[in-house]
Protein backbone atom coordinates (compact mmCIF):
# COMPACT_ATOMS: atom_id res chain seq x y z
CA UNK A 1 0.00 0.00 0.00
CA UNK A 2 2.56 2.35 1.03
CA UNK A 3 4.82 1.55 -1.70
CA UNK A 4 1.88 2.30 -4.37
CA UNK A 5 1.66 5.71 -3.06
CA UNK A 6 4.76 6.34 -3.51
CA UNK A 7 5.30 4.91 -6.96
CA UNK A 8 2.49 7.28 -7.87
CA UNK A 9 4.31 10.31 -6.57
CA UNK A 10 7.24 9.30 -8.26
CA UNK A 11 5.41 9.07 -11.42
CA UNK A 12 3.76 12.47 -11.15
CA UNK A 13 6.86 14.17 -10.73
CA UNK A 14 8.86 12.89 -13.50
CA UNK A 15 6.00 13.50 -15.75
CA UNK A 16 5.63 17.00 -14.48
CA UNK A 17 8.57 18.49 -16.14
CA UNK A 18 7.89 17.21 -19.88
CA UNK A 19 4.70 17.93 -20.04
CA UNK A 20 4.95 21.76 -18.73
CA UNK A 21 7.61 22.32 -21.40
CA UNK A 22 6.18 20.66 -23.81
CA UNK A 23 3.91 23.98 -24.17
CA UNK A 24 6.51 26.40 -24.14
CA UNK A 25 8.28 24.29 -26.63
CA UNK A 26 5.70 24.85 -29.19
CA UNK A 27 5.02 28.50 -28.48
CA UNK A 28 9.10 29.25 -28.61
CA UNK A 29 9.54 27.15 -32.30
CA UNK A 30 6.46 28.34 -34.17
CA UNK A 31 7.03 31.98 -33.31
CA UNK A 32 10.78 32.29 -33.47
CA UNK A 33 11.59 34.02 -36.96
CA UNK A 34 9.46 36.72 -35.12
CA UNK A 35 10.66 36.73 -32.16
CA UNK A 36 14.52 36.40 -34.20
CA UNK A 37 12.85 39.82 -36.22
CA UNK A 38 12.14 41.23 -32.68
CA UNK A 39 15.60 40.99 -31.10
CA UNK A 40 17.38 41.85 -34.65
CA UNK A 41 15.34 44.66 -36.45
CA UNK A 42 13.77 46.30 -33.36
CA UNK A 43 15.48 45.86 -30.11
CA UNK A 44 19.14 46.37 -31.85
CA UNK A 45 17.87 48.03 -34.44
CA UNK A 46 20.37 46.44 -37.21
CA UNK A 47 20.01 47.37 -40.70
CA UNK A 48 18.49 45.26 -42.75
CA UNK A 49 19.93 43.43 -46.25
CA UNK A 50 23.58 43.97 -45.15
CA UNK A 51 25.67 40.93 -44.76
CA UNK A 52 26.35 41.52 -40.84
CA UNK A 53 22.62 41.90 -40.24
CA UNK A 54 22.36 38.69 -42.31
CA UNK A 55 24.63 36.70 -40.62
CA UNK A 56 23.61 37.82 -37.41
CA UNK A 57 19.99 37.23 -37.90
CA UNK A 58 20.91 33.78 -39.46
CA UNK A 59 22.99 32.75 -36.06
CA UNK A 60 20.31 33.98 -33.61
CA UNK A 61 17.60 32.11 -35.48
CA UNK A 62 19.67 28.76 -36.23
CA UNK A 63 20.57 28.34 -32.95
CA UNK A 64 17.11 28.14 -30.52
CA UNK A 65 15.65 26.36 -33.37
CA UNK A 66 18.33 23.39 -33.49
CA UNK A 67 18.15 23.28 -30.02
CA UNK A 68 14.90 22.86 -29.61
CA UNK A 69 14.70 20.41 -32.08
CA UNK A 70 17.68 18.90 -30.65
CA UNK A 71 16.52 18.55 -27.29
CA UNK A 72 12.81 16.83 -27.62
CA UNK A 73 14.13 14.72 -30.60
CA UNK A 74 17.01 13.12 -27.72
CA UNK A 75 14.38 13.03 -25.68
CA UNK A 76 12.15 10.95 -27.42
CA UNK A 77 15.01 8.79 -29.02
CA UNK A 78 16.43 8.43 -25.39
CA UNK A 79 13.16 6.63 -24.38
CA UNK A 80 12.34 4.91 -27.38
CA UNK A 81 15.92 3.46 -26.83
CA UNK A 82 14.78 2.20 -23.60
CA UNK A 83 13.22 -0.79 -24.96
CA UNK A 84 15.94 -1.70 -26.84
CA UNK A 85 19.60 -3.38 -25.86
CA UNK A 86 22.27 -5.32 -27.68
CA UNK A 87 21.25 -8.32 -25.77
CA UNK A 88 17.62 -7.92 -27.06
CA UNK A 89 19.09 -7.29 -30.47
CA UNK A 90 21.18 -10.45 -31.10
CA UNK A 91 18.21 -12.54 -29.76
CA UNK A 92 16.27 -10.98 -32.21
CA UNK A 93 18.84 -11.77 -34.99
CA UNK A 94 19.84 -15.04 -33.63
CA UNK A 95 18.80 -17.45 -36.67
CA UNK A 96 17.50 -14.84 -38.98
CA UNK A 97 17.93 -16.11 -42.75
CA UNK A 98 20.41 -13.30 -44.55
CA UNK A 99 18.94 -10.89 -46.49
CA UNK A 100 16.03 -10.50 -43.88
CA UNK A 101 18.41 -10.64 -41.44
CA UNK A 102 20.43 -7.55 -42.78
CA UNK A 103 17.47 -5.42 -43.36
CA UNK A 104 16.39 -6.27 -39.78
CA UNK A 105 19.99 -5.36 -38.54
CA UNK A 106 20.09 -1.98 -40.27
CA UNK A 107 16.77 -0.99 -38.50
CA UNK A 108 17.83 -2.21 -35.30
CA UNK A 109 21.26 -0.28 -35.92
CA UNK A 110 19.54 2.91 -35.44
CA UNK A 111 17.24 2.11 -32.64
CA UNK A 112 19.30 0.54 -30.03
CA UNK A 113 21.78 2.45 -28.20
CA UNK A 114 25.41 1.95 -28.97
CA UNK A 115 28.59 3.25 -28.33
CA UNK A 116 31.14 2.85 -30.85
CA UNK A 117 34.05 2.63 -28.09
CA UNK A 118 31.55 -0.70 -27.64
CA UNK A 119 31.71 -1.93 -31.80
CA UNK A 120 34.98 -4.81 -30.26
CA UNK A 121 32.29 -6.42 -27.49
CA UNK A 122 29.23 -6.29 -29.75
CA UNK A 123 30.97 -7.90 -32.55
CA UNK A 124 32.36 -10.77 -30.48
CA UNK A 125 29.01 -11.07 -28.48
CA UNK A 126 27.13 -11.05 -31.94
CA UNK A 127 29.85 -13.62 -33.49
CA UNK A 128 29.67 -15.69 -30.55
CA UNK A 129 26.16 -15.94 -30.58
CA UNK A 130 26.08 -17.74 -34.15
CA UNK A 131 25.12 -14.61 -35.97
CA UNK A 132 26.36 -13.76 -39.49
CA UNK A 133 29.32 -11.74 -39.80
CA UNK A 134 27.30 -10.06 -43.04
CA UNK A 135 24.36 -8.89 -40.41
CA UNK A 136 27.00 -8.00 -37.97
CA UNK A 137 28.10 -5.62 -40.07
CA UNK A 138 24.73 -4.42 -41.46
CA UNK A 139 24.41 -3.58 -37.92
CA UNK A 140 27.65 -1.44 -37.19
CA UNK A 141 27.47 0.49 -40.73
CA UNK A 142 23.89 1.49 -39.39
CA UNK A 143 24.00 2.49 -36.05
CA UNK A 144 26.88 5.56 -36.72
CA UNK A 145 25.60 5.75 -40.12
CA UNK A 146 22.56 6.62 -39.58
CA UNK A 147 22.06 9.34 -36.20
CA UNK A 148 19.63 10.84 -34.90
CA UNK A 149 21.52 14.31 -34.48
CA UNK A 150 22.19 14.60 -38.07
CA UNK A 151 18.34 13.20 -38.73
CA UNK A 152 17.13 16.14 -36.48
CA UNK A 153 19.63 18.45 -38.22
CA UNK A 154 18.97 17.66 -41.73
CA UNK A 155 14.85 18.22 -41.14
CA UNK A 156 15.54 21.52 -39.37
CA UNK A 157 17.30 23.17 -42.22
CA UNK A 158 16.45 21.45 -45.33
CA UNK A 159 13.06 20.20 -44.29
CA UNK A 160 11.93 16.20 -43.53
CA UNK A 161 12.34 14.83 -47.07
CA UNK A 162 15.77 15.50 -47.54
CA UNK A 163 15.93 13.80 -43.74
CA UNK A 164 13.72 11.18 -44.58
CA UNK A 165 16.38 10.62 -47.95
CA UNK A 166 19.50 9.99 -45.69
CA UNK A 167 17.57 7.53 -43.50
CA UNK A 168 16.25 5.24 -46.51
CA UNK A 169 19.11 5.76 -48.12
CA UNK A 170 21.36 4.99 -44.90
CA UNK A 171 19.27 1.38 -44.30
CA UNK A 172 19.87 0.48 -48.07
CA UNK A 173 23.85 1.05 -47.59
CA UNK A 174 23.72 -0.86 -44.24
CA UNK A 175 21.36 -3.90 -45.62
CA UNK A 176 23.30 -4.44 -49.00
CA UNK A 177 27.23 -3.71 -47.66
CA UNK A 178 26.53 -6.29 -44.80
CA UNK A 179 25.01 -8.61 -47.83
CA UNK A 180 27.65 -8.19 -49.79
CA UNK A 181 30.17 -8.37 -46.93
CA UNK A 182 28.25 -11.85 -46.27
CA UNK A 183 28.70 -13.13 -49.85
CA UNK A 184 32.14 -12.53 -50.33
CA UNK A 185 33.08 -14.97 -47.21
CA UNK A 186 35.65 -12.97 -45.49
CA UNK A 187 35.57 -15.10 -42.18
CA UNK A 188 39.08 -15.67 -42.93
CA UNK A 189 39.69 -12.21 -42.47
CA UNK A 190 38.33 -12.42 -39.25
CA UNK A 191 41.44 -12.24 -36.47
CA UNK A 192 41.30 -16.35 -35.42
CA UNK A 193 41.19 -15.50 -32.01
CA UNK A 194 37.60 -14.24 -32.39
CA UNK A 195 35.92 -17.61 -32.95
CA UNK A 196 37.58 -18.99 -29.76
CA UNK A 197 35.72 -16.18 -27.74
CA UNK A 198 33.70 -17.87 -25.29
CA UNK A 199 31.33 -15.10 -24.08
CA UNK A 200 29.05 -16.15 -21.00
CA UNK A 201 25.58 -15.18 -22.38
CA UNK A 202 22.62 -15.57 -19.61
CA UNK A 203 24.17 -13.65 -16.64
CA UNK A 204 22.73 -10.69 -16.72
CA UNK A 205 19.61 -9.71 -15.20
CA UNK A 206 16.88 -7.77 -17.01
CA UNK A 207 16.44 -4.50 -15.96
CA UNK A 208 12.97 -3.94 -15.15
CA UNK A 209 11.81 -0.29 -16.12
CA UNK A 210 8.29 1.67 -15.41
CA UNK A 211 7.31 4.49 -17.55
CA UNK A 212 9.13 7.13 -15.25
CA UNK A 213 12.36 5.37 -15.24
CA UNK A 214 12.04 5.53 -18.98
CA UNK A 215 11.25 9.38 -19.06
CA UNK A 216 14.07 9.81 -16.55
CA UNK A 217 16.18 8.45 -19.26
CA UNK A 218 15.11 10.21 -21.93
CA UNK A 219 15.93 13.40 -19.61
CA UNK A 220 19.74 11.85 -18.88
CA UNK A 221 19.97 11.46 -22.45
CA UNK A 222 19.16 15.03 -23.13
CA UNK A 223 21.86 16.29 -20.40
CA UNK A 224 24.08 13.36 -22.17
CA UNK A 225 24.14 14.43 -25.43
CA UNK A 226 23.04 17.77 -26.25
CA UNK A 227 25.82 18.59 -22.93
CA UNK A 228 28.18 16.76 -25.75
CA UNK A 229 27.75 18.34 -28.82
CA UNK A 230 26.51 22.03 -27.73
CA UNK A 231 29.46 23.49 -28.49
CA UNK A 232 29.79 22.00 -32.03
CA UNK A 233 26.48 22.99 -33.07
CA UNK A 234 27.33 26.61 -31.90
CA UNK A 235 30.77 26.42 -34.03
CA UNK A 236 28.78 24.76 -36.71
CA UNK A 237 26.27 27.68 -36.91
CA UNK A 238 28.82 30.18 -36.47
CA UNK A 239 30.64 28.91 -39.59
CA UNK A 240 27.16 28.87 -41.17
CA UNK A 241 26.27 31.98 -40.46
CA UNK A 242 29.51 33.93 -41.40
CA UNK A 243 28.93 32.03 -44.78
CA UNK A 244 25.46 32.87 -45.09
CA UNK A 245 26.15 36.18 -45.07
CA UNK A 246 29.78 36.87 -46.60
CA UNK A 247 30.62 33.92 -48.92
CA UNK A 248 29.16 34.48 -52.78
CA UNK A 249 26.43 32.67 -53.71
CA UNK A 250 27.14 29.87 -56.18
CA UNK A 251 30.84 30.07 -54.86
CA UNK A 252 31.23 26.38 -54.86
CA UNK A 253 28.74 25.40 -57.62
CA UNK A 254 31.34 24.90 -59.79
CA UNK A 255 34.07 22.96 -58.65
CA UNK A 256 31.14 20.61 -56.90
CA UNK A 257 27.88 21.23 -58.54
CA UNK A 258 25.75 18.68 -60.30
CA UNK A 259 27.99 19.28 -64.11
CA UNK A 260 30.97 18.00 -62.43
CA UNK A 261 31.63 13.99 -61.76
CA UNK A 262 34.35 14.05 -59.70
CA UNK A 263 32.57 16.13 -56.77
CA UNK A 264 31.17 13.05 -55.03
CA UNK A 265 34.32 10.42 -54.78
CA UNK A 266 36.13 13.46 -53.92
CA UNK A 267 33.86 14.58 -51.28
CA UNK A 268 33.76 11.10 -49.80
CA UNK A 269 37.73 10.91 -49.91
CA UNK A 270 37.69 14.48 -47.75
CA UNK A 271 35.13 13.26 -45.87
CA UNK A 272 36.76 9.44 -44.60
CA UNK A 273 39.78 10.73 -42.74
CA UNK A 274 37.65 13.61 -40.97
CA UNK A 275 35.94 12.84 -38.08
CA UNK A 276 33.19 14.62 -36.42
CA UNK A 277 29.86 14.02 -34.87
CA UNK A 278 27.10 14.57 -36.30
CA UNK A 279 26.58 18.04 -35.23
CA UNK A 280 29.58 19.60 -35.77
CA UNK A 281 29.29 18.30 -39.79
CA UNK A 282 25.80 19.84 -40.70
CA UNK A 283 25.79 22.95 -40.69
CA UNK A 284 28.83 22.85 -42.82
CA UNK A 285 26.97 20.79 -45.02
CA UNK A 286 24.19 23.46 -44.69
CA UNK A 287 26.85 25.83 -46.27
CA UNK A 288 27.83 23.68 -48.74
CA UNK A 289 24.61 23.39 -50.35
CA UNK A 290 23.59 27.22 -50.04
CA UNK A 291 26.88 28.13 -51.74
CA UNK A 292 26.17 25.62 -54.73
CA UNK A 293 27.14 21.86 -54.04
CA UNK A 294 24.53 19.84 -55.24
CA UNK A 295 22.06 17.73 -52.46
CA UNK A 296 23.93 14.00 -53.22
CA UNK A 297 27.44 15.22 -53.02
CA UNK A 298 26.78 17.40 -49.63
CA UNK A 299 24.73 14.32 -48.09
CA UNK A 300 28.11 11.56 -49.81
CA UNK A 301 30.27 13.94 -47.87
CA UNK A 302 28.21 13.88 -44.26
CA UNK A 303 27.73 10.48 -44.71
CA UNK A 304 31.09 9.64 -45.07
CA UNK A 305 32.38 11.65 -41.93
CA UNK A 306 29.82 10.09 -39.55
CA UNK A 307 29.55 6.53 -40.92
CA UNK A 308 33.12 5.75 -41.70
CA UNK A 309 35.83 7.06 -39.32
CA UNK A 310 39.30 6.40 -39.01
CA UNK A 311 39.25 5.86 -35.11
CA UNK A 312 36.47 3.24 -35.96
CA UNK A 313 38.84 1.23 -38.51
CA UNK A 314 41.32 1.49 -35.63
CA UNK A 315 39.08 -0.12 -33.17
CA UNK A 316 37.99 -2.85 -35.88
CA UNK A 317 41.22 -3.53 -36.66
CA UNK A 318 41.80 -5.84 -33.47
CA UNK A 319 39.45 -8.01 -34.78
CA UNK A 320 39.47 -7.60 -38.57
CA UNK A 321 42.87 -8.14 -40.76
CA UNK A 322 43.61 -5.17 -43.03
CA UNK A 323 41.95 -7.19 -46.03
CA UNK A 324 38.73 -7.00 -44.29
CA UNK A 325 38.76 -3.58 -43.63
CA UNK A 326 39.74 -2.75 -46.92
CA UNK A 327 36.76 -3.96 -48.44
CA UNK A 328 34.41 -3.29 -45.58
CA UNK A 329 35.81 0.70 -46.13
CA UNK A 330 35.51 0.11 -50.00
CA UNK A 331 31.80 -1.15 -50.02
CA UNK A 332 30.21 1.55 -48.05
CA UNK A 333 32.21 4.08 -49.95
CA UNK A 334 30.64 2.87 -52.93
CA UNK A 335 27.36 2.60 -51.51
CA UNK A 336 27.82 6.10 -50.94
CA UNK A 337 29.18 7.25 -53.75
CA UNK A 338 25.77 5.13 -55.62
CA UNK A 339 23.73 7.73 -53.37
CA UNK A 340 25.30 10.54 -53.75
CA UNK A 341 24.79 10.20 -58.17
CA UNK A 342 21.58 9.38 -57.82
CA UNK A 343 20.71 12.45 -55.70
CA UNK A 344 22.98 14.49 -57.94
CA UNK A 345 21.02 12.88 -60.75
CA UNK A 346 17.49 12.70 -59.93
CA UNK A 347 17.03 16.17 -57.67
CA UNK B 1 32.28 -7.13 -1.70
CA UNK B 2 34.11 -7.34 -5.08
CA UNK B 3 33.54 -5.01 -7.50
CA UNK B 4 34.88 -4.54 -11.17
CA UNK B 5 34.07 -2.51 -13.49
CA UNK B 6 34.28 -3.48 -17.05
CA UNK B 7 35.47 -0.86 -19.92
CA UNK B 8 37.44 -0.91 -22.98
CA UNK B 9 38.90 2.76 -22.15
CA UNK B 10 36.21 4.65 -23.20
CA UNK B 11 35.30 8.50 -21.75
CA UNK B 12 32.56 6.33 -19.83
CA UNK B 13 34.45 3.76 -18.32
CA UNK B 14 36.82 6.19 -16.67
CA UNK B 15 34.08 8.15 -15.24
CA UNK B 16 32.08 4.84 -13.97
CA UNK B 17 35.17 3.71 -12.28
CA UNK B 18 35.96 6.93 -10.85
CA UNK B 19 32.38 7.29 -9.64
CA UNK B 20 32.24 3.74 -8.16
CA UNK B 21 35.31 4.69 -6.66
CA UNK B 22 34.03 7.89 -5.01
CA UNK B 23 30.90 5.78 -3.52
CA UNK B 24 32.45 3.51 -2.17
CA UNK B 25 34.49 5.74 -0.09
CA UNK B 26 31.76 7.75 0.52
CA UNK B 27 29.52 4.85 1.90
CA UNK B 28 32.67 3.38 3.95
CA UNK B 29 31.93 -0.01 2.52
CA UNK B 30 34.07 -2.70 2.10
CA UNK B 31 34.54 -3.31 -1.20
CA UNK B 32 37.52 -4.44 -3.87
CA UNK B 33 37.07 -2.20 -6.78
CA UNK B 34 39.01 -3.22 -9.93
CA UNK B 35 38.95 -2.11 -13.46
CA UNK B 36 38.70 -5.02 -16.56
CA UNK B 37 40.01 -3.63 -19.57
CA UNK B 38 40.68 -7.33 -21.58
CA UNK B 39 38.28 -7.77 -24.00
CA UNK B 40 38.76 -11.58 -23.31
CA UNK B 41 37.79 -11.04 -19.53
CA UNK B 42 34.85 -8.92 -20.42
CA UNK B 43 33.83 -11.08 -22.90
CA UNK B 44 33.21 -13.57 -19.62
CA UNK B 45 30.61 -12.08 -18.17
CA UNK B 46 28.66 -11.17 -21.70
CA UNK B 47 28.78 -7.83 -22.01
CA UNK B 48 28.27 -6.19 -25.25
CA UNK B 49 27.84 -2.80 -24.17
CA UNK B 50 30.93 -0.95 -22.08
CA UNK B 51 30.90 0.31 -19.52
CA UNK B 52 29.40 -2.49 -17.16
CA UNK B 53 29.58 -3.14 -13.31
CA UNK B 54 29.96 -6.33 -12.13
CA UNK B 55 29.16 -6.83 -7.81
CA UNK B 56 30.50 -10.36 -6.48
CA UNK B 57 30.49 -11.63 -10.13
CA UNK B 58 26.53 -10.41 -11.43
CA UNK B 59 26.82 -7.75 -13.93
CA UNK B 60 24.30 -5.22 -12.57
CA UNK B 61 24.33 -2.61 -15.28
CA UNK B 62 26.04 -2.07 -18.78
CA UNK B 63 25.83 0.32 -21.26
CA UNK B 64 25.38 3.65 -19.62
CA UNK B 65 26.49 5.73 -16.72
CA UNK B 66 24.10 5.48 -13.84
CA UNK B 67 23.68 8.56 -11.68
CA UNK B 68 24.66 8.93 -8.24
CA UNK B 69 21.60 7.82 -6.50
CA UNK B 70 21.29 4.73 -8.80
CA UNK B 71 24.57 3.56 -7.99
CA UNK B 72 24.72 4.18 -4.49
CA UNK B 73 21.14 2.17 -4.77
CA UNK B 74 22.90 -0.69 -6.74
CA UNK B 75 26.38 -0.87 -3.95
CA UNK B 76 23.92 -1.28 -1.34
CA UNK B 77 22.01 -4.02 -2.33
Amino acid sequence: MNEKVLTLKRINTTWIIPVLLLPLWVLVFINLENITDFLIYDLLGLEEGKHLTESIWFFVYEVPKVMLLLVLIVFIVGIVRSWFSPEKTRKALEGKSLFAGNVMASGLGILTPFCSCSAIPLFLGFVEAGIPIGVTFSFLIAAPLINEVALILLAGLFGWKVALIYVATGLVIATFSGFIIEKLKLQKYVADWVFQVKANQQNQSEEHLNFSDRIKIGIETVKDIVGKIWVYILIGIAVGAGAHGYVPEDALARIMGEGSWYAVPLAIMLGIPLYSNAAGIIPIVAVLMEKGVSLGTALAFMMSVIGLSLPEIIILKKVLKWQFIAIFVGIVALGIIIVGFTFNYIM
Amino acid sequence: MDIKVLGTGCAKCKALEKAVTASVSELKLAAEVSKVEDIMEIMQFGVMNTPALVIDGKVVLSGRLPNDKELKNLLTQ
